[in-house]
């Protein structure tokens, strides 16, 4: 490898290193600590993922449960027809996201606090 | 590439040349030197490599292998800075003409990423050449004209956080293209010593 100088190659693993780590703190996540329940574009309920809950959301064509358990959430009934958002299943992480488009309702999980509004470099 | 040598010239006002275009002001002769053919050539390189490229399928809508800066990095090497951003810089304009995507976000995020991986490179061309070669240039090139890539579609195209998602598979492939390009580019500086016409020119610059 004559084309390759020794910084070349401490700039090769250095930036491999780097890589990784950015690939492991943007993909990971941050814990999720919040669920914002919104219903017909405005925010309907901001809840604790802490307390085991049901909660009934009221949308555009009937009644979505959400449900919380052991730190995740799920839309557990919706009477949108796809039935999409339900079979997303559990949310964990902060930054996720389960939409029931017809009915007007989503559940988004939020990190305790925003770091950061956007990662950009 | 009659635009390069139309554009240096116009710079330069005190030219000998200047006095005949005096009588006819209408008129301006352009008389395009060896260094105005140089950079033209090397663009026209650029622009047959990046041609090649196009017709390669990517997987997702900006990783590419941006087979052109190497290129621009042989051109570092060997003319200079200034060169090889004539060089990159024309290699986009005239590769959005002719691909038809002159001012649409295609060409600004390309112009970006040119723009930032040329002031990296102001930068990094002065690293100790006895530790750092074209592969630590093309990484550090690769990396920035990701960066400002993704600035540019953040700010303008795509204001929300989710693309912060993808940054990890373009950080990825930058750093895979940057060395495979930039071993290219070494590969071929050791192989093709500077001919005689060439350093030359690099010398009246």
């Amino acid at each position: 490898m004559q084309h390759l100088k020794f910084g070349d190659i401490a700039l090769i693993i250095f930036a491999t290193f780097g890589v990784i780590v950015l690939s492991l703190t943007i993909w990971t996540g941050a814990a999720a600590e919040r669920a914002i329940i919104r219903s017909g574009g405005k925010i309907f309920l901001e809840v604790s993922l802490s307390k085991d809950q049901q909660i009934s959301v009221p949308g555009h064509l009937g009644i979505s449960i959400i449900s919380i358990d052991k730190h995740r959430a799920r839309i557990s009934s919706d009477p949108s027809p796809r039935q999409y958002c339900v079979r997303q299943g559990w949310l964990q992480q902060a930054g996720e996201i389960a939409l029931c488009l017809p009915n007007q309702v989503s559940v988004e999980l939020v990190g305790r606090d925003k770091k950061y509004d956007s990662l950009n470099y | 590439m009659q635009g390069a040598d139309t554009q240096l010239h116009s710079e330069r006002s005190d030219s000998p040349h200047s006095a005949s275009c005096i009588a006819n002001p209408s008129f301006r002769i352009l008389h395009p030197d060896a260094r105005d053919h140089h950079i033209a050539r090397m663009a026209a390189v650029a622009l047959g490599l990046t041609l090649l490229e196009n017709t390669i399928p990517s997987p997702l809508p900006g990783v590419k292998p941006g087979l052109a800066n190497i290129v621009t990095l042989i051109v570092l090497q060997r003319f200079g800075w200034r060169v090889a951003a004539w060089v990159s810089l024309l290699r986009v304009v005239a590769g959005s003409l002719l691909f038809g995507n002159f001012l649409t976000p295609g060409f600004f995020i390309g112009l970006a990423g040119a723009l930032c991986s040329l002031a990296v490179l102001a930068i990094a061309q002065h690293l100790p050449k006895r530790a750092f070669g074209a592969v630590s240039h093309s990484i550090l090139a690769a990396f920035a004209h990701i960066a400002g890539q993704l600035a540019i579609v953040y700010v303008w195209l795509i204001p929300h956080q989710g693309i912060a998602y993808l940054i990890p598979i373009f950080a990825a492939a930058a750093l895979i293209f940057g060395i495979v390009n930039g071993l290219i580019a070494a590969q071929f500086l050791l192989r093709f010593e500077p001919n005689h016409q060439a350093t030359k020119i690099s010398r009246r610059s």
